[in-house]
């Protein structure tokens, strides 16, 4: 069992979904990703996701979008990513870490590359935004072959069928994108994002995590009502932008986002 | 038919060509991909929509385009025959519009009631603009700040026709980052929301779309030259950003093996000085905007900025089936410099009073160089993609005038 369903299960078990922030690697630089990543498992993380930047983000909102450009300004490449994060394995054997973002900069030098560095460095999953199940033949493969799992993105216009070839395809969990829009987009709607996974239930055996427009703890509490995993991106990134270069309380800051978000998650129980 | 394998792809897997194309976006776009792909194959195989979209390409754009015989430049160059396909004298000036009218009636047919669009040059915001008007939708236009600067005469236009131009400040401002900020507001928007892609780039099944619809002047060029020849053209020439007007023009003579096929990029100001946008000279395979093809990017797979004196072939891409056509190499392709397209455009403009637009004057100075290496009774069919009044002032400026 991989340690990402481990730990799905492990949350399974105490009746909560998992917590799951985003931040893109290397922003504001290189150097602060690992005890940025640190801080959100002293808040409560369960699960980490990772941005890998691109200079093309095409379904990420203006915060996300300038997190790509802080942390290409600060020089960060690929290897810095996969650097960040077996820094923080040197104190973190057991939080999963997914990397999330968008296929060209994953495969640049070929996709059997990228997942052999990126399974060496600890990483657990890979989320490619622009892979779809019809072209998951571009990772897919060289995912499996190095043990990683392969997360699909499920949206609300995706078909049974499609649900169901994704859970087939992928490992570890499906990440629901909870409203059409972009990446930060403020127009969540927990009820319809509870009837969908009911009915997305039905055809999956994956766990289901939730993300896009989860801004804050009351957010992550309705969502966790339903969801697997709750995500949260653009509200943390806001934080880092808001902070800048060289800023040494941050750690503490997305720590202390992370515990709120933590209780909004744990809140949660009393209705599941 | 659209579908039909072409000779040159044994094995095609649809909406691929080759190893390139395919669909690599965001979840939520791909039942709305789905939706336009059925709806492009009920209604381009239906009869009365392809007569109703003959009678406004007859009536409305102007087809068919002239084919000419540019006598003047020809003997200046002293050697093959040049040809123009007028695409040029196309309502709107230029053959973005062959492209709008398609989809436009397509957008009409499936009931959605606002179109978005990107534009470089604006050439393709002016034609989606237009139709837009003509057909009572809504109209947003994404463009990148620097090109608003320095298309000022288009975005005026876009205003005058009723569209909303939105001015994109993320990236390079450029094309590209048109195009990423027309993607998020559709996977926004997908309901009400049809995306006119101007060019053969982006996720299936709009490369292939745009090229059927952009065909009619390959289709044209292919009567026109046998009728005024008696014989097909030995080379074909057109420019190359996202290569919409070539693929229009050289896929009715994909199986004519005999016909040279030849597209030219923006070579800026040089390729080896790196300020350029020669995706296929240049640049590697890779993926961005939905599909698979040749890029310009770094070392780390990030795109890179590109740089042409023409902001419509300012673009880190090309459409995959040129991509295709490269490597199985039925197709050439070559990069002229700013200054080479300059030469070309005054060249053009003295010799046989037409003022062609800065994309076109790489076709331009490429075909004039080729013609100089062919004998008198051979011939080069250059198509005049644009017209050049939206350049005026960018090049008086260039130029050091005042207007």
């Amino acid at each position: 069992m991989s340690r990402l369903q481990q730990r799905l299960e492990h949350c399974a078990a105490e009746g909560r979904a998992a917590l799951i922030p985003y931040l893109t690697g290397g922003d504001p630089e290189p150097a602060a990703t690992p005890a940025l990543m640190h801080a959100l498992v002293e808040g409560g993380a369960d699960i980490l996701e990772l941005g890998v930047p691109f200079t093309d983000p095409m379904a990420d909102g203006p915060t996300i979008q300038l997190a790509c450009e802080r942390a290409l300004a600060a020089g960060t490449t690929v290897t810095h990513v996969l650097d960040a994060v077996r820094a923080f394995r040197e104190r973190d054997a057991d939080t999963p870490v997914v990397l999330m973002g968008y296929l060209n900069p994953m495969i640049r030098s070929s996709a059997e590359r990228f997942c052999a560095d990126a399974a060496d460095a600890g990483v657990d999953g890979v989320l490619a935004v622009d892979l779809t199940v019809e072209e998951a033949d571009t990772l897919q493969p060289a995912l499996q072959a190095q043990g990683l799992d392969c997360i699909f993105l499920l949206a609300p216009t995706t078909s049974p069928e499609r649900a169901r070839r994704m859970s087939e395809t992928g490992s570890g969990y499906l990440y629901y994108v909870s409203l059409k829009g972009v990446t930060g987009s403020a127009a969540l709607d927990a009820q319809a994002v509870a009837d969908k996974l009911a009915s997305l239930r039905e055809v999956v055996t994956l766990p289901l995590a939730v993300g896009f427009g989860i801004r804050d703890a009351a957010d992550a509490e309705k969502v966790a009502a339903s969801a697997d995993g709750v995500v949260v991106g653009s509200a943390l990134v806001e934080l880092i932008a808001k902070a800048g270069r060289g800023d040494d309380t941050l750690p503490a800051t997305l720590r202390d986002a992370a515990a709120k978000l933590r209780q909004g998650v744990e809140a949660a129980r009393a209705r599941r | 038919m659209s579908d039909a394998p072409s000779a040159t792809d044994p094995a095609p897997r649809p909406g691929h060509f080759g190893p390139y194309g395919g669909s690599f976006v965001a979840e939520t776009l791909i039942g709305p991909l789905q939706e336009l792909e059925q709806a492009w194959r009920e209604l381009w195989g239906d009869a009365k929509f392809r007569s109703e979209l003959d009678a406004d390409l007859a009536h409305y754009v102007g087809r068919p385009s002239p084919l000419y015989h540019a006598e003047r430049l020809s003997r200046e160059c002293g050697g093959a025959q040049i040809y123009l396909k007028r695409e040029d004298l196309n309502h709107t000036g230029a053959h973005k519009i062959n492209n709008t009218v398609g989809q436009a009636l397509l957008a009409q047919h499936m009931g959605k009631t606002r179109i978005i669009a990107e534009t470089g040059a604006g050439q393709h915001g002016v034609a989606s603009a237009t139709v837009a008007a003509r057909l009572g939708l809504k109209c947003v236009v994404y463009m990148g700040e620097t090109d608003i600067a320095r298309q000022q005469p288009n975005v005026y236009r876009m205003r005058l026709l009723g569209a909303e131009v939105v001015a994109v400040k993320s990236g390079t401002r450029t094309l590209k980052d048109a195009m990423n900020e027309a993607l998020r507001d559709w996977v926004t928007n997908v309901d009400d929301t049809f995306y006119i892609i101007g060019t053969c780039a982006g996720p299936a099944p709009y490369p292939e779309m745009v090229r059927e619809l952009q065909s009619v002047i390959g289709r044209e060029t292919r009567e026109q030259s046998l009728e005024m020849m008696g014989r097909l053209p030995d080379a074909l020439v057109a420019c190359v950003g996202g290569g919409s007007n070539a693929i229009g023009m050289f896929h009715p003579f994909i199986d004519d093996r005999e016909v040279r096929l030849i597209g030219v990029e923006a070579g800026g100001d040089g390729v080896e000085t790196g300020r350029h946008a020669a995706s296929l000279v240049a640049g590697r395979p890779g993926i961005l905007h939905g599909n698979r093809t040749y890029l310009l990017q770094d070392d780390y797979g990030q795109i890179q900025g590109t740089h042409s004196v023409s902001a419509g072939l300012d673009y880190p891409g090309v459409g995959p089936e040129h991509a295709w056509l490269k490597d199985c190499g039925r197709a050439e392709y070559v990069a002229v410099t700013d200054a080479e397209a300059m030469e070309g455009f005054h060249a053009l403009t003295r010799s046989e009073g037409i003022l062609c637009a800065l994309e076109t004057a790489h076709a331009v100075a490429h075909a004039m160089k080729l013609a100089q290496t062919m004998r008198p009774e051979q011939s080069v069919v250059l198509n005049l993609s644009g017209r050049g009044d939206k350049d005026l002032y960018s090049i008086a400026e260039r130029e050091g005038w005042s207007l």
